[in-house]
């Protein structure tokens, strides 16, 4: 689980990079507030082959990583 | 690696490019349809922030851009007030931020505007900028964090909007109050209606294509992802075609280019300062006024900071002078040695905020 709720780019997609480096896991989860985090978050996540789903309540998106 | 380009981003740096052209062609300073921070000191001279005769003006082209991401966050829902992310620091920040820019003489869309009018010496502050991002991403990985922003009231996510809605307000009411430069590049704008319309344009692109100057190399850089490289890419291309077809085009050169100088090391190591202080404020003083259009209070304080930097840029002659053609004889302009003093101190504070704000391995 990342949780970047609160913080500016880049910082969510560096928190997102580092699990991926860390351990490749096939599912991960990423707590942001922005939209546009959301969208970078996403277009990282695509390059390195995982698909996307993200849920919003209360103006935070629960993001879902999956390969 | 290819990645998917968001159309907006080609699109916002295509108009960005159009409309950098046209405000030149509509009455700005050569090679300065748009600069940040050029223009934040236009608007700190003309409000008695500093003194200095030849750039002080109320520009249009803040107000708009800031309104712009205001109006177009508004209609998306994307307007959210927030704030509490190191607002101290963040101000220091835009301060260097905007001293850099100002011994370099324009913030990083100047450097490309001035990149696509043949200015050579402003190659060299792309590469003093593409150090500085280096610089930054370098703590970035090792944890750089300016910690988390929170939720705010409304109040602090209009903060910046209001004040430009005021001071737009002051100016077409009683613009007696400020004083306008009579000569220099203060003196040389576009008419204000055509200078506020084209920037709110220009801001709500920019809100909604997240266009941002060193976002676009950071990205490229560290995550091999090309999207906002492609917005700056777009400005430079539009920009050097709008200088060819109107003929303002005349080879690429580092000679005596329009409100430039040709004192290369300053110009590499003002950049340095810009590209690296950006990347830890997260955006180029541009990004950093769309932000706090929709709403981002730490934003706003940056904005003040850089204000406030250029005040002091030119209170303490901190600023570069052109480079310039008088009775024959040439001079290459460059910056004196206070400005070279404050670049040296600019860059251990840079230092300084950057360790320190290296994460421990817990967030709160």
């Amino acid at each position: 689980m990342v949780d970047a709720r609160g913080l500016s780019c880049p910082m969510p997609v560096v928190m997102v990079q580092n699990e991926v480096k860390k351990g490749n896991p096939n599912s991960l989860t990423v707590l942001v507030d922005a939209m546009v985090c959301v969208e970078n978050v996403k277009r990282y996540a695509a390059s390195q082959g995982y698909s996307v789903t993200v849920t919003e309540e209360d103006g935070e998106y629960k993001m879902e990583l999956s390969k | 690696m290819s990645k998917k380009i968001n159309i907006w981003v080609l699109i916002a740096g295509a108009v960005v490019g159009i409309a950098a052209v046209a405000l030149t062609a509509l009455g700005n300073p050569a090679n300065m349809g748009f600069c940040i921070a050029c223009f934040l000191r236009d608007i700190a001279g003309a409000t008695k922030l500093h003194s200095a005769a030849v750039v002080q003006y109320i520009r249009p082209e803040i107000i708009g851009l800031v309104l712009g991401s205001t109006i177009i966050a508004l209609a998306t829902g994307e307007f959210k007030p927030r704030a509490g992310s190191s607002p101290a620091v963040r101000f220091i920040l835009g301060a260097i931020v905007m001293i850099g820019a100002l011994v370099f003489l324009g913030c990083p869309l100047r450097m490309v505007i001035r990149m696509g009018g043949g200015d050579l010496n402003a190659f060299v502050g792309l590469v003093g900028f593409a150090i500085g991002i280096l610089i930054g991403i370098f703590f970035l990985k090792r944890g750089f964090s300016l910690k988390r922003s929170y939720t705010a009231t409304k109040v602090e996510g209009f903060a910046l909007p209001f004040v430009m809605v005021a001071l737009l307000a002051l100016v077409l009411i009683v613009p007696t109050i400020f004083v306008f430069s009579e000569s220099g590049p203060g003196s040389k704008h576009a008419p204000v209606l055509a200078a506020l319309v084209i920037a709110l344009i220009v801001g709500a692109l920019a809100q909604k294509s997240r266009l941002c100057m060193v976002s676009g190399m950071r990205d490229a850089i560290m995550f091999r992802d090309f999207n906002l490289l492609s917005g700056f890419a777009a400005i430079f291309v539009v920009v050097l075609l709008g200088n060819i077809i109107l003929g303002n085009f005349s080879g690429f050169s580092a000679y005596l280019q329009p409100i430039a100088h040709a004192s290369q090391l300053w110009n590499l190591l003002g950049m340095v300062l810009v590209g690296w202080g950006s990347v830890l404020l997260g955006g180029c003083p541009l990004r950093q006024l769309i932000l706090a259009g929709e709403g981002n209070g730490d934003s706003a304080v940056t904005v003040f900071g850089m204000v406030v930097g250029a005040a002091v840029a030119h209170n303490f002659k901190l600023a570069g002078s052109a480079a310039s053609l008088t009775d024959g004889v040439y001079s290459a302009g460059g910056i004196a040695t206070s400005g070279k003093i404050a670049v040296v101190i600019a860059a251990v504070v840079l230092l300084v905020i950057s360790f320190m704000n290296i994460a421990k391995k817990e967030r709160n």
